[in-house]
């Protein structure tokens, strides 16, 4: 079986995101950018599938400005066999519907049995691209992974859920988001960067599946959070409902 | 600059190796005085020290700027890479002048980390930079040496399985040229520690595991010679070039580190309604130190460079070490002084790398040393000592 992993590269999960001053998004210069955490979870699962003899190929796949090909090489670095870049340029975000078609596009060729993918990305959280995948080529989806057990032609994913886990037994070939708790990814050994090397790496553009990537979003701000103003304290509760009053809370 | 993929890969995965040890784990260790043993662990099972150990042993076969740039993303990730460093270049006179049978030997259980060569005894309580008029004596008795005498300030001697040991096997008294009669031994110390072998530790202003070790009677085989009887000491010389390089390249990990830091909290603090580093008195001390690591970060990689051509590497890498000791020391003292009071108080981590970065300027070669090899080998200056 082969698994086929989409990363992303996206702002470091440690650096704290400033918004360009015209509003138009967040400003990527000179930010540290990292491998997105859930798809590093995502490689994580699918060596160690392949590690239980349970797969025999991992395709990472990255849809990205060049610079994504530093995203692939950790994954390659990981244990990933073979990277795919489907490059677009610098400044250009490509939505989730349109990753999702090129993910459809690609997964034809590849044949994978299970694609493996992070739950969302910590870059605009939008936490539709595997779902929207699972539409598009009509085939199951374990979203939210919490466990995954692979057993011949069938997957089943214990599902992180609001108040507890849910199980489903997914028939292959098939659809998987990870969540957090799933694993903790390895990081690269020094022999496996020097083996990721001589691995292969396409470059391909959304073209080359027949994708038009062209936003169907408009972005009409971005803003920070708004700062949290102080609090006051309160006498008694008489003094609280008659603030929560005033208010116009209740 | 855009630096070379393959080294900043290699960074990446360092960095996100030592994010797992974050600055609560040293200043526990530094607190306890306890050696960072999962860190080390850490490193090792990665295949980090191994770098330098050709791929027939069992190695990953890098160039020393390649393993400059594992051990100064160490430091610049706030850990601590002395704990270990020595694992990674001790065995570069083994494997330079080791018979094929000890490379066959040892080299592969280094490389996996299952033999920890970080022990290096060539410092005497009475010899420290004159290393030639060292005392430790090792006498040939049939198929052994008998070794008496004592080592000071050979640090991890608690935490490797073997020690590079020099020891005169001829009087100084005797030889023909003064550099000759010290030899270069192999000691396996998980048999040698309780026969004959003593290790105590010593307190130092820093966390850095270093011991005096005795020796009394201790019989090691003859098989434990390295290369040739009484050339022990062009052995170690040469091993050194490697050893500086590495170190520097180490002072300027530490270095980014003070900066990064002394910005960050520049931006920060703010006091009399503004960031601190409004102002010139804090931002000015801040980029001359940047400019001062800078300059040190490109001898290091030319004399890495000059290293890995093959070439006389001894005045690059003797440069390379004092420029980047001074320039982490200077970095560490502004960095203090950035922070007000807070650079004292151990939760921020400053006053920890601050001790630790003093070292460099005086171990493994002080900077006096330095200076009278620059003075009489590249500028032809008359000896001085
Ligand atoms: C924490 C730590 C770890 C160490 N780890 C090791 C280790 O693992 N293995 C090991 O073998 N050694 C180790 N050393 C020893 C280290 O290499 C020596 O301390 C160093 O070489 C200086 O020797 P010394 O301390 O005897 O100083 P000395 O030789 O007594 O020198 C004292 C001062 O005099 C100056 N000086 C000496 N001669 C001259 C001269 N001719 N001209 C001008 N100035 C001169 C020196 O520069 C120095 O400033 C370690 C030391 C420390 C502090
Ligand atoms: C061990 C210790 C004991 C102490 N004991 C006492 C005590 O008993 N009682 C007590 O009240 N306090 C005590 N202090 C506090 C000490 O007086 C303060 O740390 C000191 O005044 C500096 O203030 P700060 O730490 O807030 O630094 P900050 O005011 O934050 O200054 C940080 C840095 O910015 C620089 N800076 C600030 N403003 C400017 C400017 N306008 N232009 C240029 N540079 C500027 C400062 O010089 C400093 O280098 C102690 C501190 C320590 C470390």
């Amino acid at each position: 079986m082969k698994i086929l992993v989409p990363v992303k590269r996206v702002i470091d999960y440690n650096v704290k995101p400033r918004v360009k001053a015209d509003g138009s998004g967040v400003d990527l210069a000179n930010v540290k950018m990292s491998m997105n955490p859930f798809d590093e979870i995502a490689v994580e699962e699918a060596i160690r599938i392949r590690e239980a003899g349970k797969a025999e190929e991992i395709v990472v796949v990255s849809v990205g400005p060049t610079k994504a090909q530093e995203t692939l090489r950790t994954a390659l670095a990981m244990g990933a066999d073979r990277a795919i870049l489907v490059q677009v340029e610098d400044d250009v975000d490509v939505e989730p519907l349109a990753v999702a078609k090129i993910l459809k596009a690609i997964a034809e060729q590849e044949n994978p049995g299970i694609v493996m993918l992070g739950k969302q990305s910590i870059s605009d959280d939008s936490n539709q691209t595997g779902q929207m995948l699972a539409a598009l080529m009509g085939r199951p989806q374990g979203t939210f992974a919490n466990t995954v057990e692979v057993d011949g032609d069938s997957v089943t994913v214990k599902r992180e859920i609001d108040g507890g886990l849910e199980t489903v037994k997914l028939s292959l070939p098939a659809i998987v988001t990870t969540d957090l708790r799933l694993n903790e990814p390895r990081y690269a050994s020094l022999p496996n960067i020097m083996k990721a090397k001589q691995k292969p790496l396409e470059n391909k553009t959304p073209a080359d599946y027949g994708v038009d990537i062209a936003p169907r979003l408009k972005t009409l701000k971005v803003a920070e959070p708004p700062v949290r103003s102080a609090g006051i304290k309160v006498a008694d509760v008489d003094e609280l409902v008659a603030k929560i009053k005033a208010l116009g809370i209740a | 600059m855009q630096e070379r993929e393959d080294l900043a890969e290699i960074r990446r995965a360092v960095r996100a190796l030592c994010e797992e040890f974050p600055g609560e784990y040293w200043r526990e260790k530094d607190r306890e005085r306890a050696y960072p043993g999962e860190f080390v662990d850490a490193l090792t099972r990665a295949g980090f020290l191994a770098a330098l150990i050709p791929e027939e042993y069992g190695g990953s076969g890098l160039k020393l700027d390649s393993a400059a740039v594992i051990m100064e993303e160490i430091q610049a990730a706030g850990c601590n890479g002395a704990a270990a460093h020595a694992q990674m270049y001790v065995m570069n006179t083994l494997l330079r002048y080791g018979s094929e049978e000890q490379k066959r030997t040892y080299l592969p259980g280094i490389a996996a980390g299952e033999l920890r060569l970080q022990a290096f005894g060539v410092s005497e309580p009475t010899s420290g930079t004159d290393t030639l008029s060292l005392k430790t004596r090792a006498v040939r008795d049939g198929d052994e040496y008998v070794i008496n005498g004592q080592k000071i300030w050979t640090s991890r001697a608690e935490h490797s399985d073997l020690m590079a040991l020099l020891a005169r096997t001829t009087p100084r008294d005797q030889v023909a040229s003064k550099t000759e009669g010290l030899s270069l031994f192999l000691v396996d110390m998980r048999k040698a520690v309780g026969n004959g072998m003593t290790i105590k530790p010593i307190r130092t202003m820093m966390n850095h595991s270093t011991t005096e070790v005795f020796f009394d009677e201790l019989r090691i085989p003859a098989s434990a010679l390295i290369g040739e009887e009484g050339k022990g000491f062009r052995y170690i010389l040469s091993g050194m070039n490697a050893e500086r390089i590495l170190i520097a390249a180490e002072c300027i990990g530490d270095a980014k580190w003070f900066i990064e830091r002394a910005t960050g909290y520049a931006k920060e603090r703010s006091v009399f309604g503004a960031p601190i580093g409004k102002n010139q008195g804090i931002q000015f001390p801040i980029a001359r130190c940047y400019a001062q690591m800078r300059a040190a970060e490109l001898m290091v990689h030319h004399a890495a460079e000059v290293y890995d051509r093959g070439g006389n590497a001894g005045a690059e890498a003797n440069m390379a070490k004092m420029l980047a000791s001074e320039a982490s020391w200077a970095a560490a003292d502004m960095c203090v002084q950035t922070h007000g009071g807070f650079g004292f108080a151990e939760e921020y981590d400053v006053e920890r790398k601050f001790r630790e970065a003093r070292l460099y300027t005086v171990a493994p070669i002080s900077t006096n040393l330095i200076l009278s090899y620059l003075a009489e080998h590249v500028l032809g200056l008359p000896r001085s000592y």
